[in-house]
C-alpha cells in the first residue's frame, strides 16, 4: 500500500511562517552562532586572566562602538536561546502545547530577549 | 560517539541536551548576579573573583556542558541540513575538535588561575 499523495509546496520564500515557526528556527540560528562564539569567549577569557596588559587589551576592544553592537547582538542571540529553550523545555513535558498558549509564549521569548538585551545595552552604553 | 549516544534512537541525546540546558538554565542567572554584585572588575579583583573555587568550579562544570549541548544540537543541524556522507562526517569531526579544544583550552585556563 503506497502512502496517499500528499501536497508538497517547498517554495521557501512563499512558506508563510508562523510566529512560534520563526522563534524555532531563530532558536537554532542562535544556537549555531553560540557555538562558533564558544571558542571566542574561552580566548577572552584567557587573554584577560593571564596578565595586567591582557585585562587592558580586553577591556579595550570592549570600548569599541563595534565590539560594543556586536557584543549586544550576542547578548540577543543568547537571550533568545535561552528563552526559546526554555520554553521548548516546556513544551516538552506537555506544558504550553495549544495553539494560543504556543502563540503567547513565543511572543513572550521575543519580549523577554529583547528585554533583556536593552538591560545589556543600558549596561554596555550608559 | 554513535555507539554512546545514538544507540537509543536518540532517547540518550535528547535527554543529554535537555540536562545539560536545565543546568546551564540554573548557572547562568547565578553567575551573571554574581558578576554584578562583584562589578566592577579590575585585573586583579577580576583574577581574584575567577580564582574562587566555586567560580572555577562552575565555569569548568558549564563549559563541559555547553560543549556536550552544542555537540547535540550541532549534529542535529548537520543530519537535517548536510546530507552527502562525507560532508557531514567533516563538519562533525571540526565540531568535535573545536568543542574538545575549548573545554581543555577552558581547564587549563582554571587550572592556572589558582
Amino acid at each position: 500500500m503506497s502512502p496517499l499523495p500528499r501536497p508538497v509546496y517547498l517554495d521557501l520564500c512563499r512558506i508563510h511562517l508562523p510566529l512560534a515557526g520563526w522563534v524555532s528556527i531563530l532558536h537554532r540560528l542562535s544556537g549555531a552562532v553560540l557555538f562558533l562564539g564558544f571558542p571566542f569567549a574561552i580566548w577572552l577569557l584567557s587573554i584577560s586572566l593571564a596578565h595586567e596588559s591582557g585585562f587592558a587589551e580586553v577591556r579595550a576592544w570592549l570600548a569599541l562602538p563595534l565590539a560594543k553592537l556586536a557584543l549586544l547582538g550576542l547578548v540577543w542571540l543568547f537571550a533568545l536561546h535561552y528563552f526559546a529553550g526554555l520554553r521548548h523545555l516546556a513544551l516538552d513535558v506537555h506544558w504550553g502545547t495549544s495553539l494560543t498558549a504556543a502563540r503567547r509564549s513565543s511572543v513572550g521569548v521575543l519580549v523577554l530577549s529583547g528585554a533583556a538585551t536593552l538591560v545589556a545595552a543600558w549596561g554596555v552604553f550608559v | 560517539m554513535k555507539p554512546v549516544l545514538g544507540a537509543r534512537g536518540g532517547t540518550g541525546s535528547w535527554l543529554l541536551q535537555r540536562g545539560t540546558a536545565l543546568g546551564m538554565a540554573l548557572a547562568v542567572p547565578l553567575f551573571i548576579g554574581a558578576l554584578v554584585l562583584h562589578a566592577p572588575f579590575d585585573f586583579t579583583s577580576w583574577r581574584a573573583f575567577v580564582s574562587l573555587v566555586p567560580v572555577r568550579l562552575a565555569l569548568l562544570l558549564t563549559g563541559m556542558a555547553l560543549a556536550l549541548h552544542a555537540w547535540v544540537g550541532m549534529r542535529d543541524i548537520f543530519m537535517d541540513y548536510v546530507h552527502p556522507v562525507m560532508l557531514r562526517l567533516l563538519l562533525k569531526g571540526l565540531v568535535i575538535l573545536v568543542l574538545l579544544a575549548s573545554v581543555l583550552w577552558l581547564a587549563t585556563i582554571m587550572w592556572g588561575v589558582a
